[in-house]
Order: C-alpha cells, then structure tokens, then sequence
C-alpha cells in the first residue's frame, strides 16, 4: 500500500521538529494535537474565521488550511513564540491594556494576524480601502486601513474597536510618536 | 479525507506527468480552496501533487508594456506589487478586496483561477448537484439561491464563478499559459471558463493534468484609468453578491474604448461585451452608461431571491463607469 | 441583608482583565487542550433527513479501519438511560427529528481517522414528509403553556381594539427576524475520561453545575458521580448554557473505549446542535392620542420550536414593561416544525421582540410628528405596567437624555432622506435597551491561610465576560484586601451550586455569594480575635435564602442606544459608522470587561442588523448557510465606532453590590435604532432582519 504519511521537518518558534504525520493532518492540528501548542486556535477548521492563524515564514497563513506536509522545512510562529521571556509582545501588550480581548478564543489568531499586518504595513502593502495615492507606510495607517486589514478575524465577542484602538496605538509607536 | 500520497514536484512536467496519469491525482498550490473542498469531502483526491514550491517566474513587466505573472505568485505579492497598482489598478484592487491577508498569503493566482463555486449544495456532498455529482439535479433553483447567478446558466446550475482576480484579468483581455502532457498552449481568460449547459462538472476547458503555468496579460493604452467595485453582504471578507472590472479611455467627452466584466452574476466572468461596443463612440455619460449596461442586462433570467442582482449590476457598472470618466476629466 | 455601607469606597483594583495576559500569550487552556495521554477522538455521524427513522446503519468498513475503536449508534446502545431532555437522549431511538440531529459517532486513535469514517459512515433511512417552514397561518400554531424560562404566554389589560379604535394615530406593522446562530468561536468542546463509576469532563460549558446536572441525566448517574471543568470558555452566548450533545458523545465514547475522549464540533454541526434563536413573526399595533400618548400596545408573535422538545421564546414579553398604556396584549403563538430545538441567544426574547416594538415606536413617531426620544419619554410609565409593580429603580429617561446630548442629537431634522453627503443617504435613529435584572441562588467559600492570603472558590464561568476580573474586585472590596493577596478559583463543580453565565446574572448571582461568604469570614476571624491560626480559616455562604427574601418589584436594566447609518445610493450598501449607548445598570463592578460587555452586545446587535441570516431548506429542512463564510457575522470592517457609557445607578436591592448585569442588554435595541436610522437615512422602513442591500433595489 502507497504510502499516506510523511515524515515532516518543520520549525516552530525556533525549535525544530522532525515529525512523521499522516498526510490529511493541517499544521493547525498538528500544532493543537502533536506538538501541544494549543495556542493556535480552531475556529472553523475552513478558512473563515483566522483563529488559526500563524506566521509562515513571517507572513500570516490560516493553518487550518495549510497541511503539515506540505509546510515541511518552512518556520512556524505561533502565539506561543511571540513573547519574550516573561515579557509580552507588544501587540500581546496591547491588547491586555486595551482589553482586545473577551473570550479569549479568537485572540492568538488576531494577534497572529496584526503581527504580521503590521509587518506588511511597514513595508507599504496597500489595503482595498487604500485610496489612490500610494499607502506610504505605517503614517498612512487609520482606522479603516486596519478595520479592513484585519478583515480575516473573527470576532464573536465583539471586541473590534478595542483591537482597532490596540492596533491604532502601535502604529502611533511604529512611526515614532508617543 | 480520504488518505492520500503526496508528492512535491520539482518541475512542471513532471507535476503534469503525474498528475495526468492518475484522474485520482491533483495538483496542490495554496491549498486555500483544495484543502477545504477535501475537507468537506467534495474533491478526495488519492494523490496531490504540491506546485506550489515551483520555480516562481514572478512578476515581470514586459518590454511591450504587458505583464506576465507566474502561476503560483501569492495573490498579495501581485496585489501590493507597486507596478501592477500604477498600471493594472483593477488587478490589484481585485486580488485585495477578495478574501482576507491570511488567504491571499496563502493562495497562489493559478489556483485563484482554478477555484471552485462556493454554491451551498455544490458544498454539501449530501445534497444534489449536478456540478459535484452529475445529473443529480440542481436544488439551487427552487431552494438557496441568493448568491447565485442570473447570466449564462443552464437547467443544470446556476452556480457563480468566486474569482474576483478572474474578473479582472477578464476585462484585461489576458491569457494562460498551460502546460499539458502535449505541450503548452495559450488560452484567453475570456475563453478559459465554460458556461455550464448540460455539463456544469467542467468549469474549465482545461483537461485532467493541464497546469496554468503563467498569465500574461497584454498592454493596454488605459488600463491605468481601471477600477474594481465589489458589493457584498459584509463590508469585507464575503464573496461578491456583483462585482464589476472596468476600464475606461474617454476622450474629448466620448468613449474611445471601454471593458466592463462582472462577477457574482454568471457561472463565469461575464464579459459585457454587447454594453462595451454600445458604448465605444458615445459620449460618456451617465445615461449612456446606464442605457448599454442595461442592455446588457436584457439577457438576465433572475430568479425571485436574486433579482435584485439585475439593478445592482446595472448600479454598480453605471457608478464604476462613471466615477472613471469623472477621474479623466 | 448584607450591605457595603461599612465597607471603603469600590476601588477598581482591576485595571485590566485578569486573565488576559494568560489568553494573549497562548497560556489559557479552552475544553478541547486539556493534555492527556491515549486520549481517542470522536466525531459525531449527524442525519441527512429532517424526519424518518434509521433503518440501517453500516459499520462493518467503519469497524474494520485501522484507528477505530468504536462506532456508537442506536443499534448498539452503549448505555440506556431516561433523561427528559429528547436532546440529549442519543442513540436511544432510531427516529430522526431534523436534519443535522447525531446519529451515530466514530471514536478513533488519530482525529484524521475519526472524521474521514465519520464522513463515510452509511446511514439508511426511512423517510417521512417534513414541514420546515414558519409561517403565520401554520394550521400548527398552538398557544404554549409557558414561554422561557416561565413567564406567562399571553398578557391582556383593557381592551386594545378600544384603544386602537380611539386612537388618533396607529401603527399596524408586522416584522420578521430570521434564525441566527450564537457561533461562539470556540466550537463546542469536551475533553471526558472516566474512573470507575467517575466521570471527569472539561467541557465548554456557561455553568458546569447545570452542565453536570445535564450529563448526569442524560447518562443515568448521580450527580455526584460527576465532575465538570471549564476554566476557559470561547464564548457561548446561551448556547452552552445548558448542556449539548457533544458532551455526551464524549462521555458515552470514553466508557465504550475505555480511555480519555475528545469531541469537538465541527463548525458546521453547530446550527443544528447547539440550538439557534427561533425566527419571528411579529405583529405589533400601536395607537396613540395626537400628543402621542400611548393609548393601545399590542404585540403578537409567532415563532417555532421542534418536534422533539418546547422552546418558546418570551420575544414579546419585554413590551409588558417598556412603556405606559391603559388596553396592552402580548401573545406567543408556536408551531413545532421539523427543525433544530430553538434555544438561547444573547437576550432570547428581549433582542428581537424589542428590535420590532422599538421599530413600531419609532414609525409612530415619524407618524405623529415628534421626536423619537420624547415620544419614549412621554411614555414613561410610573410603575411596570402590567404587574403594577414598582421599579426597584428605573433611568430610561436618563438614558435617553443623556445618550441624546452625547450622541448630538438635539437640532436633529426629522425629515426622512433629506441629508445626501457624497454618494451616501445619512440618518440617525435610537431605539430603547431592556433586560431583566436577576439572581439565582450561589455558593461561595473563601479561604484564608495564616499568610493572610485568601483563596476564594465559586463555580462561576468566564465566557469572555470578564467574570474572573469582576469577581476579584468584588472579593477584594468584600474582604478589604489587596487583590494581589487572593486568587479566585472558579469553573470547578467540586465548588458547588453556582448560576451559570447566563441571564445577564452571573456577576449579581456569585458576588452576592462571594460577599456573603467573606462577611461570614471576617466574622470567623473576628472571632478568633482577628488572628489565623496557622491552619487557616474559612468560610462559605449561600444564597438561596437572601434571594428567597428579595421583595416584590421590577427590575431591569435599562439603555438608550443611537445609531448613524449610511446607504449608498447605488448600491443599498448599508453602513454604521456610530453607535452609542447609555445604559442603566445599577453598580459596574469591573468598568473595563463592562465597557467590553456593553460594546460587544452592540456590535452583535449591528451583526444582527446588517448580516445574519439563517434560513431552513424547504426541500431539504437544514439550515442552507451553517457556516462562517455563508453565515454572516460581522467582520471589523463593518463595526465603526461603539460607544458604551454608563450612568451611576443606585439599585438598592439586587444584591449587596446593586449589579445588574450587562452581558445581554447591549444587543437589545441596537438593530432597531440602526434600522430606525436607515429609515431616517432612506425613507425605506425595513421590517424584515437583516437589512441588506436587495432591500433598496427595485428588481426590474
């Protein structure tokens, strides 16, 4: 019988792993189900929600969508590799001090997501609600660049504009202003 | 799923060699629309054959001013790339109104072209659907049938074609490059999409193990004056309920030349073909624009839950059309 | 009754959520990432009939599979058992009552294996007709005994043909809310393993005292026989108020296999299973003398439950206290159709009865010629009008007032479609906000340790809720101690009786018990002469008697919301770049996770505005739209700006803090003041949720 399962190399938060995992296994289950990293959150397990979401190689991916096998050799960031020490991210920060956050669930994969929007903001990336002039860099982001950015987050609590303000205040911090 | 072998290509003729030779096999690019529809049984593919480490051929501007896009490209690297905004502002404003920065990371612009209709029966494998299961029947009509579209259908489905990047290159006139076991050929985005007819399984004119290699899509005098509009039930992150590309070149008042597709309105990019050459030497005006899309629109065969499509469409074109001509004055 | 006269002024220890540095570092563990070794997983084999009887089911491939380790079904009972809630009785009958229902269940080493032989698995059915479809002259319809939890079905006071018929002005519209879907984004999770006759589950519960109750039944234990955990919990919005199927999957599945089991829905099992709010039909009649004083209301609902258990929503009981009329009637009329058990979301009766009464208000307003906000304060009543009660304390018109002067509402034109900025038709619009405010019976011990550290236990749920934060101010202000010297540990049956998350009575019910119990502990260290003997001390308390003792009154929270919307004008595209709400809530005892409760609830009730939309398959008798792609919630770029505020409210009654809770009356009103405002914007009254784009478009 052809074989179904692959043995995966794979980076995750700096750490490597060498993995032999059935070829249907995503690399959120992978991360939820194999490596203990329950971080990274199943909202929707499609696509649709971005609790899942991780960086691939520095750029933000739904991991529910992405198999284990097919990420073999690529770098993995997860929720759980954002912090310093006991030191939070500073979008981890954020959020608590915003209070970004309610049920919590959808929150890894937001931070996921504004870490890597925020990336992506640095080097000009425009939005669809970027108008015609070019978007020049993080002094071009307002609220709407980043309502419309973090458009692939799920929110059931409610909790966008806190995002929104948590986001808005490090943008302020990335083009240097208090 | 259904267990199944991978196999990482390492250069397209082999991935087509595979792929060809096992109707079980499919190629895997970004896995955003592949993996989902294995998910939800509706592709159980033995074999996936991964494109999506091929060599990138990139994005390059042509000496002749055209673009040639490599198939497994990320739809946000051709979205935020600075040339393709000044040039073709409707390619990149569709790939960024289209889904969200997770997916279009993820989602390679061959297998954006290559996804499936996201019908709700065509998505439950324990429903009918003539597209999924052939001659199963469509349930679409008499049942959900919202999103689905009002141009070019069949008895057999009235599904919607998702691309918005499909859109785009439609009204760009572009072509794809395929590679198939036979060699490669060229085949215009207009041409690429079937209408469903009795056969609403085959979205495509491509064969079993055909690979869309690159895009090319040729100059243009004005595809600078483009612009995609997107209505949908969200203000993000939603399919498109009508969605228009356009492009316009207006000169002393009258139009010297026009494209106009639409999408979420027809089982494929609906090039409004007839509304273009009314309006080729008219004056650019409101009316007009809302006269040749109208006309256009005769063609429509809505049923009650999505004919409100009809006046959006016509809205929809008009505003586009006319918020162009507007930025030449 | 236990007062806070004697104690220091409410301090707000708690910044910030106490919990949120463990959620945004990954830390916190949901129902599904509780570790354990040999764990299996099950997934539920749901039916694709809406009605008919299984006549086979094939389980020899299924068996056969490498990684399988049980297929559970009615053919092979793995336990029996007679539990009155049909939902939870499972593969103890081989009838079908809606589409989407469990069937069977797949139990496997690997969750890959699980799903793929779920999927396969052959169900054989023998099908009957079924009816899925709500309408208001179903020959179904039936007056039902009671509507939820136990209010009275229908009310009458005086005679509203009367009053209609005196009336100078009248409003006789009818309204339509669709199914909509809690979704939490964590999808319903429990992690179960067994010892012995012990049956330990983590569960994504609101309650795991209910939640245990609820599993005990279904499995024919004792209560005592079980334990549930729920430490974090990825929302629920009612739909883990009570205990769900996958619960008892995972307990049936972890005694058939022997070892630990983990079952999580699939998003799309969800609609079907976790319950969804019942569409509406809403008749409301209003008559009004010229001043616009309210001489008539009358509110007729019609909505649906299932064949297999009651759920009638009290959608139209929040008109029996909102405003003042001599001729009233509200009546709920049922049809029991081949679909899902209906169940709570977020304020089940108040969202979408007072999304049409408010509506009805505000067309009556446009009808007579006055301003929406004083036409409500004309009809402030003095005591709760029907009961004749009075309120134990009552600010709609300070909210209303003071809503108005924030949002900037004096001067405001009322002439319907007359501000067109750019390609925008702008309006503005306000609806009121109500919801009961309750307690229910809690138990609480705190404990202190001869390091005057104190540990206080309740078998509370955070949901998102802010729970955990309030109750650590609420302690520490009950105790007069730092909140670095207590630790609160809630979500644990062991602690006892507590209310679930629920009902918008969570924080009233568990720091009424908390504050109890530490009164009970600093008279215990009192009597010990103000010294902890190296053992420590503690304490508990229950509430049932103090609530027991509560007198005779209305209470409610009460709010006032506002709301700009803009519709394109080519397109219908509806936007809401405002929203701002006053509420009357008695005592916020955690200002920050409040703020967050008030803003959340409005953004739902924007969600429910502008998006949701379930809708059953006539042909088939599902919900066509189960998942997040196709059932629209509201993603960032449609929420703008959310203001929540709140007045100083003293509520002299509910409790020792006066907290009335603010989990659920956020949603109420916001999608009539965003409705009312897009009529305001367009001069298109739209009647029927959501309000999308078809509904300014002419079809040819």
């Amino acid at each position: 019988m052809p074989r179904t399962d692959s043995v995966v190399r794979i980076e995750v938060n700096g750490a490597d792993h060498e993995v032999t995992v059935d070829n249907r296994t995503t690399v959120l289950d992978l991360l939820r189900e194999h490596l203990g990293l329950t971080g990274t959150k199943k909202g929707c397990d499609h696509g649709q929600c971005g609790a899942c979401t991780v960086l691939v190689d520095g750029r933000r991916m739904n991991s529910c969508l992405l198999l284990a096998v097919s990420a073999g050799g690529a770098a993995i960031r997860t929720v759980e590799g954002l912090a310093t020490g006991e030191e939070l991210h500073p979008v981890q920060q954020a959020f608590v001090d915003c209070d970004a956050l309610q049920c919590g669930y959808c929150t890894p994969g937001q931070i996921c997501s504004a870490v890597a929007m925020l990336d992506e903001v640095s080097h000009a990336w425009p939005s669809a609600v970027t108008g015609a002039a070019p978007f020049t860099g993080p002094g071009d982001l307002d609220a709407a660049e980043v309502r419309e950015r973090m458009n692939g987050n799920l929110c059931r609590c409610g909790a966008y504009v806190n995002i929104v303000d948590a986001l808005l205040g490090i943008g302020l911090t990335m083009r240097g202003e208090p | 799923m259904r267990p199944f072998r991978y196999e990482r290509a390492t250069d397209a003729a082999s991935a087509v060699a595979l792929v060809s030779a096992d109707p079980d096999a499919r190629f895997l690019g970004g896995g955003t629309n592949l993996v989902d529809l294995m998910k939800l049984g509706v592709e159980r593919p033995g074999l996936l054959v991964d494109v999506s480490g091929l060599e990138r051929s990139g994005i390059e501007v042509l000496a002749d001013g055209g673009l040639r896009i490599g198939a497994q490209v990320r739809n946000s690297d051709l979205a935020v790339d600075p040339l393709v905004r000044e040039r073709f502002p409707v390619l990149s404003q569709a790939l960024l109104s289209g889904a969200s920065g997770q997916l279009r990371n993820a989602a390679t612009v061959g297998g954006n072209l290559l996804q499936r209709t996201r019908c709700l029966y065509f998505q439950d494998v324990t429903k009918p659907c003539n597209k999924r299961a052939p001659g199963t029947g469509c349930p679409a009509r008499a049942g959900e049938h919202r999103d689905m579209a009002i141009l070019g259908t069949s008895d057999a489905c009235i599904a919607t074609h998702p691309s918005d990047l499909a859109v785009a290159l439609t009204a760009l006139d572009a072509r794809v490059n395929v590679v198939g076991v036979d060699g490669v050929r060229t085949v215009p985005v207009t041409e690429l999409y079937r209408l469903p007819g009795a056969e609403p399984e085959r979205d495509t004119v491509l064969q079993h193990g055909e690979l869309i290699e690159r895009i090319d899509v040729p100059p243009s005098s004005f595809a600078t004056r483009s612009a995609y509009r997107k209505v949908r039930d969200r203000a993000s992150f939603a399919f498109a309920l009508v969605s228009v590309a356009a492009a316009l070149d207006v000169a002393d008042g009258a139009v010297q030349d026009v494209r106009v597709a639409l999408g979420g309105v027809a089982p494929r990019p609906w090039r409004a073909t007839s509304a273009e050459a009314a309006l080729r030497g008219r004056p650019a005006t409101a009316a007009n624009f809302v006269d040749a899309i109208s006309a256009e629109l005769e063609a429509a065969a809505p049923l009650p839950g999505n004919a409100f499509k009809v006046p959006l469409a016509r809205n929809v074109v008009a505003r586009v059309l006319e918020d162009l001509a507007e930025a030449t004055r | 009754m236990t007062t806070i006269a004697d104690r220091p002024p409410a301090v707000h220890h708690g910044a910030t959520r106490v919990d949120g540095p463990d959620k945004v570092a990954g830390r916190a563990r949901y129902a599904a990432e509780h570790p354990m070794a040999e764990l299996a997983y099950a997934c539920p084999v749901t039916s694709t009939v809406a009605r008919g009887e299984i006549v086979k089911i094939a389980t020899d491939r299924a068996t056969a599979t490498p990684g399988v380790l049980a297929v559970l079904h009615w053919g092979d009972v793995p336990h029996a058992s007679g539990h009155e809630d049909p939902e939870l009785a499972l593969f103890r009958s081989p009838m079908v009552s809606y589409r989407g229902q469990i069937v069977a269940a797949v139990v496997a080493t690997t969750l890959e294996v699980a799903q793929e032989v779920a999927a396969q698995i052959e169900v054989e059915y023998r099908v009957e007709p079924h009816d899925v479809e709500l309408r208001s002259e179903h020959p179904g319809l039936y007056t039902p005994a009671h509507v939820n939890p136990d209010f009275d079905t229908d009310s009458f006071v005086g005679d509203v043909e009367e009053g209609l018929a005196r009336s100078a002005i009248t409003v006789d519209v009818t309204y339509t809310t669709p199914a909509q879907h809690n979704h939490p984004m964590e999808p319903h999770a429990c992690t179960a393993w067994w010892d012995g006759d012990h049956l330990t589950v983590v569960d994504s519960t609101q309650g795991p005292w209910r939640g245990r109750a609820g599993i005990a039944g279904a499995l024919g234990l004792d209560p005592g026989q079980v334990r549930v955990i729920a430490q974090h919990v990825g929302g629920g919005f009612g739909s883990k108020g009570t205990t769900r199927a996958h619960s008892v999957v995972a307990a049936l599945a972890a005694r058939a296999v022997d070892r630990p089991v983990r079952c999580v829905l699939a998003r799309r099992q969800m609609p079907a299973v976790v319950g969804h709010r019942t569409p509406s039909i809403q008749r409301v009649r209003l008559g009004a003398d010229p001043d616009g004083r309210l001489l008539a209301i009358s509110h007729d609902v019609v909505e649906q439950t299932s064949r297999i258990k009651e759920f009638a929503e009290q959608t139209a009981v929040a008109t029996r206290h909102m405003y003042a009329a001599p001729n009233r009637r509200t009546t709920h009329r049922l049809v029991r159709l081949d679909v899902p058990t209906p169940a709570w979301m977020r304020a089940p009766g108040e969202c979408p009865g007072m999304f049409a009464l408010e509506s009805a208000i505000d067309e009556l307003a446009t009808e007579l010629g006055i301003d929406p906000v004083e036409l409500r304060i004309r009809n402030e009543p003095t005591v709760d009008p029907e009961s004749g009660l009075p309120f134990s304390s009552r600010n709609l018109v300070a909210c209303l007032r003071d809503g108005a002067a924030r949002f900037g509402w004096d001067g405001r034109d009322p002439t319907p479609r007359h501000e067109r900025r750019g390609r925008w038709w702008v309006g503005t619009g306000v609806a009121a906000s109500v919801y009961p405010a309750r307690a229910a019976p809690s138990r609480a011990r705190i404990t202190i340790d001869d390091h005057r550290r104190y540990t206080v236990e309740i078998d509370a749920a955070d949901i998102g809720t802010g729970a955990r934060t309030a109750l650590l101010i609420a302690a520490a202000e009950a105790l007069a101690a730092p909140t670095t010297d207590i630790e609160v540990r809630i979500g644990d049956t062991n602690f006892g009786e507590a209310m679930i998350a629920g009902g918008s009575m969570g924080t009233a019910s568990w720091t009424w018990a908390i504050v109890e119990a530490a009164d009970a502990l600093r008279a215990r260290i009192a009597a010990h002469d103000g010294r902890v003997p190296p053992e420590g001390l503690s304490a508990e308390a229950h509430t049932g008697a103090s609530i027991e003792q509560l007198p005779d009154a209305a209470r409610f929270t009460f709010g006032a919301q506002f709301a700009e919307a803009r519709v394109d004008v080519d397109t219908g595209e509806v936007r809401v770049p405002r929203l701002l709400g006053v509420f009357a809530a008695g005592r916020i005892v955690s200002p920050v996770t409040a703020r967050s409760q008030l803003v959340g609830g409005m953004t739902m009730g924007l969600s429910m505005a502008l998006c949701e939309e379930s809708r059953l398959d006539p042909e088939f008798g599902d919900f066509t739209r189960r998942d997040l792609a196709s059932y629209h919630v509201a993603v960032n770029p449609d929420v703008g700006e959310v203001e929540a505020y709140w007045l100083d409210e003293d509520e002299p009654e509910l409790g020792p803090l006066g907290a009335k809770g603010v989990g659920e009356v956020g949603i109420v009103g916001t999608a009539a003041a965003i409705a009312n405002a897009v009529h305001h914007a367009t001069g298109i009254r739209v009647r029927d949720l959501p309000i999308t784009v078809d509904r300014f478009l002419d079809a040819p």
